[in-house]
């Protein structure tokens, strides 16, 4: 508790010495609402992005968070009562939310150049403010020659014993096509025809019986700590943080399916000029280099990934190593086949 | 009642403290884990969570106080309302009665994620969304049935000689209800008022909706992240309240006025 | 007293009216009934009925495409339906992509057609842009249409688009139902593959009457304990029925899974006991389901049991046990009938919170436990498709009406709840 406080206290003093041309700009104090999705991640952002922004320009910041439901954005923008400012979104709610006029555009010559930033981060109404991955975990204290990716995963004589999936269409489709031999860069050639989700499908199907569901990004980490799953895909900062806590978790960066966090801006913002300075601080690679020392996920900004601490830098999912293993998202498949998916997945889960 | 049957009765009850309470004592010692899991076996003692918990600069206090006045005024709401309602419900020739009933208790039915939807664009327009008052006013309205529906079944079997007792002796309406009505469905008012304040104290979509950043209340907090984790801490917090109960059940118990049964010793 | 024999009695002869004798007359004592409702009533139309009906009415609303693509809307009344739509309605598209390009309301109704066909959104999308390069045609609207893509030569998109512009829609209701419209207007069942919600409703009312009927075998006997035990035992008793409550919801989970799973607190124990060799399943399946779920729900059917208990004179039974009557008789005949209205209203809470829990299930339950309010507020949150969502909460809400009617006629009127 008293590391974590003089970690942020010292964030905050370097961000402030760092920024100090900006302290002179503002006469009156600005208000900045930011919205997370709380826990251990806010926390992290808190230090890195929050308290520095705030401190170097002045700006009482207020902290609120969510679970990721568009749900409130969208009464928010339908009432013209909005009280958020900048919000962290996932992908496909930027895209869909982009399309419907939930949030503002962005004007990308604040932020910098696109060519610095990872080609997902690039978005009209969001910039992408890190990635987390999809990874697949087993605990070395229960088994000790692990599998080495997903077709390992589908392997039930070898490693007998119940298996952790994330309970949505989204990824699971992705992962159940790596596993049946389909290679990274076709996933989504494959998924885009009927034939393709029948195989997703069916090579789910053979993995059915040994399927424990799971919703909670703690789940997979309980159950393989608890040995109800001898191995599970999970979020990898999860991963990561349970291994800092004295587990010994391997995790496979092969076919990690990669996901992107954007920060956005609900239509109709009240202080949109303080959160397009909040966005362009938190894209500044000075800054985002030092996220990953507070959780295990990647930075958008390609000069920050370059500055980070190479230590680190192996258990992230945008290290140049791991990176080429990677299938990143497809969010504009998302959205044009997610509702139906999700639905057929939900019928083929409970059947 | 014989014995056997009494015997039966005292494992009976045993057996349901150990289901009741069990797994709530289970997890305690979970909350002064040094690890950051929600399982056993515990790798060391520590306080962090409850150091995390009570720090005065955090978000675990506030959250909690949210939670008290919100569900205090939600409570008190639902219940002085639900009461009254109940009170006229008991005639049986009151016209519409069924389709009155359907009304009141409909907030129950309709699942709260629809419901608070539908209240934040109400809210939202009248000014009435990050407030302390919305919060108390829409948990006052799903919590309301509670109250209705349980003074209602108190009163199926209210004796209403007594009342006409109090009356030939010349009370009046306000001091019969007072003095006679109000103490015999007191049990049926008591516990629709806990569960009206319990509803609110673990209620987190309308919170979400409902209440901005000042408004927190303790289970946005428990449920905050929980995409990404849960920790120990809301063990920590749950140790609390569940230390603070027994200790306010027991005194209340000592004081002669406890929730426990007053006829039992009568019978 | 004259009033007396006209104040009303219900069905077991005890008198119900609570208003005063003095304001005797009939029509007196119903005024101050309504008045005492009256307050409750108007406030939950202000702050809930209100606010809702805005909310129910999303499942039948269908405003987006007629907003966005108000021209192609009106052709779409006018085609038949069958082959293609003519010219005029391929040059009203046309039209209608230009002037709503970047219109935040073209991707409302993008969003609405991608619900009757996949990929909807994306063929929206890429026409809209395409189209602003061609100021006039060369062929005719048509073909420029088809040469973007040549989805739009097919009639399942023209077919799709006009089951999306009428202003009031069956879409949603019916896909709650698992059935759907076909390209011809005629209703059918959904393919196989995608029927899911009648099954899931199925499965949460079960669970919920499974759920109900357990509080009621475990609550009953426990209220019972409650009033008839020494004080002191009672009070510690009761101390266990309520400490449940002053911990989260996901604490509760929580514990359950803590206690049930494979290396968890029970399976430890029995294994030590010698009582089984291998630890069982115990959660992450139904039989962890109810365990968790008895265990949140039980103290809604104590309580009101309970309170109607502490009503009920024990002199009632002793003049039964007077009067020569068996200990077990008298309980059956006298005291089990003037529990009912507590155990009706304990069970009606009981099912009622029941089937709308989605955390816990999705928590300790397995794979089939899925339920309905999982879907509702999955629609309504994440992907905000409010039509669904409110259909399949209308739904829910219609069949726990029904059920409470049904059982309300067979266990006699006026006994769930003490409600007529």
């Amino acid at each position: 508790m008293m590391l974590h406080a003089t970690r942020i206290v010292g964030c905050a003093l370097a961000a402030g010495l760092l920024s100090v041309p900006a302290l002179a700009q503002s006469p009156q104090t600005e208000q900045l609402t930011v919205v997370g999705a709380g826990g251990v991640l806010q926390d992290a952002e808190r230090a890195v992005f929050f308290r520095p922004f705030a401190n170097a320009n002045k700006v009482q910041l207020t902290e609120d968070s969510y679970s990721g439901q568009m749900a409130k954005v969208r009464a928010m923008v339908d009432t013209g009562s909005v009280s958020w400012d900048v919000l962290q979104v996932e992908q496909n709610s930027l895209l869909s939310g982009c399309e419907e006029g939930l949030f503002e555009k962005i004007d990308w010559t604040g932020i910098g150049d696109r060519r610095d930033f990872i080609d997902e981060a690039y978005s009209e109404c969001g910039v992408g403010a890190f990635v987390w991955s999809m990874v697949m975990t087993y605990d070395r204290a229960r088994t000790a020659d692990g599998p080495k990716g997903w077709a390992d995963f589908w392997n039930v004589q070898r490693w007998p014993g119940k298996r952790g999936l994330r309970q949505t269409a989204k990824m699971t489709l992705e992962i159940a096509l790596l596993a049946d031999g389909v290679p990274r860069e076709e996933v989504y050639k494959v998924l885009a025809t009927p034939a393709g989700v029948e195989r997703a499908f069916a090579s789910l199907d053979r993995l059915k019986p040994d399927i424990l569901w799971w919703t909670s990004g703690a789940e997979p980490i309980e159950r393989l700590a608890s040995g109800d799953v001898v191995m599970s895909a999970a979020f990898n900062g999860r991963v990561a943080a349970a291994n800092q806590g004295g587990r010994s978790f391997a995790l496979a960066w092969d076919g990690q399916v990669l996901g992107v966090d954007y920060w956005a801006i609900p239509k109709g913002a009240k202080n949109r000029a303080t959160a397009e300075r909040f966005i362009a601080f938190a894209s500044r690679p000075e800054v985002q280099a030092r996220f990953p020392s507070h959780i295990a996920y990647g930075v958008t900004n390609r000069k920050a990934n370059l500055a980070v601490d190479p230590k680190l830098a192996a258990d992230l999912p945008t290290s140049p190593a791991n990176f080429t293993l990677a299938v990143p998202l497809d969010t504009a498949f998302w959205a044009d086949h997610g509702e139906a998916l999700e639905a057929r997945f939900a019928n083929w889960r409970s059947r | 009642m014989s014995s056997p049957t009494r015997v039966l009765q005292y494992a009976f009850c045993c057996a349901m403290m150990v289901f009741l309470v069990g797994p709530i004592l289970t997890v305690i010692p979970i909350s002064f884990s040094s690890a950051g899991f929600l399982s056993y076996p515990i790798p060391g003692l520590s306080l962090q969570w409850y150091e995390k918990v009570l720090a005065a600069s955090g978000p675990w206090l506030p959250a909690l106080r949210n939670s008290l006045i919100v569900g205090t005024g939600a409570m008190a709401l639902a219940t002085l309302l639900g009461t009254l309602a109940a009170l006229g419900l008991a005639r049986n020739d009151l016209p519409g009665r069924s389709f009155l009933l359907g009304l009141l208790i409909a907030p129950m039915v309709v699942p709260v994620v629809i419901s608070g939807v539908a209240m934040y664009f109400l809210f939202a327009r009248i000014g009435l969304t990050a407030s302390y008052l919305g919060l108390i006013l829409a948990h006052a309205a799903l919590g309301a049935p509670f109250v209705v529906i349980t003074v209602t079944a108190t009163l199926r079997n209210f004796d209403t000689t007594l009342v006409r007792a109090a009356y030939s002796l010349g009370a009046s309406p306000v001091r019969t209800f007072f003095t006679v009505t109000l103490p015999l469905i007191l049990p049926g008012v008591l516990s629709g008022g806990l569960f009206a304040f319990i509803f609110s104290f673990d209620e987190v979509v309308v919170a979400l909706f409902i209440g901005g950043p000042a408004q927190r209340t303790l289970p946005r907090q428990m449920f905050d992240g929980i995409r990404d984790t849960i920790d120990p801490s809301i063990l920590a917090m749950s140790t609390l309240l569940v230390g603070v109960t027994i200790v306010f059940m027991v005194l209340l118990t000592r004081l002669g006025r406890g929730t426990g049964s007053k006829s039992g010793s009568k019978a | 007293m004259a009033t007396t024999t006209e104040t009303p009695t219900d069905s077991m002869g005890r008198a119900t009216a609570l208003a005063p004798p003095s304001l005797s007359s009939r029509a007196k004592a119903r005024m101050v009934s309504a008045l005492l409702i009256m307050p409750l009533v108007l406030f939950l139309t202000l702050v809930f009925v209100l606010p809702l009906g805005g909310m129910l009415v999303h499942a039948v609303e269908n405003g987006e495409v007629g907003e966005a693509l108000p021209g192609v809307a009106a052709e779409m009344r006018g085609w038949t339906g069958e082959g293609l739509p003519p010219e005029s309605a391929y040059a009203a598209l046309a039209r209608d992509l230009k002037a709503a390009y970047g219109d935040p309301r073209l991707g409302e109704a993008s969003r609405r057609l991608n619900y009757e066909r996949a990929g909807y959104r994306a063929l929206l999308a890429k026409t809209a842009r395409s189209i602003r390069a061609i100021d006039r045609p060369r062929a005719g609207w048509t073909a420029e249409l088809t040469a973007i893509d040549p989805r739009w030569s097919e009639t399942a998109t023209w077919a799709a688009l006009r089951r999306a512009s009428p202003s009031l829609t069956p879409y949603y209701l019916l896909t709650a139902l698992d059935l759907r419209m076909d390209d011809n207007g005629s209703i059918a069942r959904a393919p196989a593959e995608e029927r899911i919600y009648i099954d899931t409703l199925g499965r949460t009312l079960w669970i919920g009457f499974v759920t109900t009927l357990l509080c009621l075998v475990l609550g009953f006997p426990l209220a019972h304990a409650l009033v008839s035990l020494p004080r002191g035992f009672a009070s510690v008793l009761m101390v266990c029925v309520l400490l449940p409550f002053w911990t989260s919801l996901l604490v509760r989970t929580s514990a359950w899974i803590v206690v049930l799973q494979k290396e968890g607190v029970l399976n430890g124990l029995l294994t030590r006991l010698g009582i089984v060799d291998a630890p069982l399943e115990l959660v992450f399946n139904r039989f962890g389901l109810y365990v968790a779920m008895v265990h949140i729900l039980l103290p809604f059917m104590i309580l009101p049991i309970l309170s109607v208990m502490k009503g009920i004179s024990p002199s009632y039974m002793r003049a039964s046990a007077s009067l020569g009557a068996h200990p077990a008789v008298g309980f059956l005949k006298v005291y089990l009938p003037m529990t009912l209205p507590g155990v009706g209203a304990g069970c009606l809470m009981t099912f009622i919170i029941g089937v709308g829990y989605y955390i816990t299930p999705s928590l300790v339950g397995g794979a089939r436990d899925q339920m309905t309010s999982y879907f509702i507020a999955y629609y309504a949150n994440t992907t905000i498709n409010w039509g669904l969502s409110s259909a399949l909460g209308a739904i829910l809400l219609a069949c726990i009406m029904l059920l409470y009617a049904t059982v309300g006629r067979l266990i006699g009127v006026g006994r769930i709840a003490g409600i007529q």
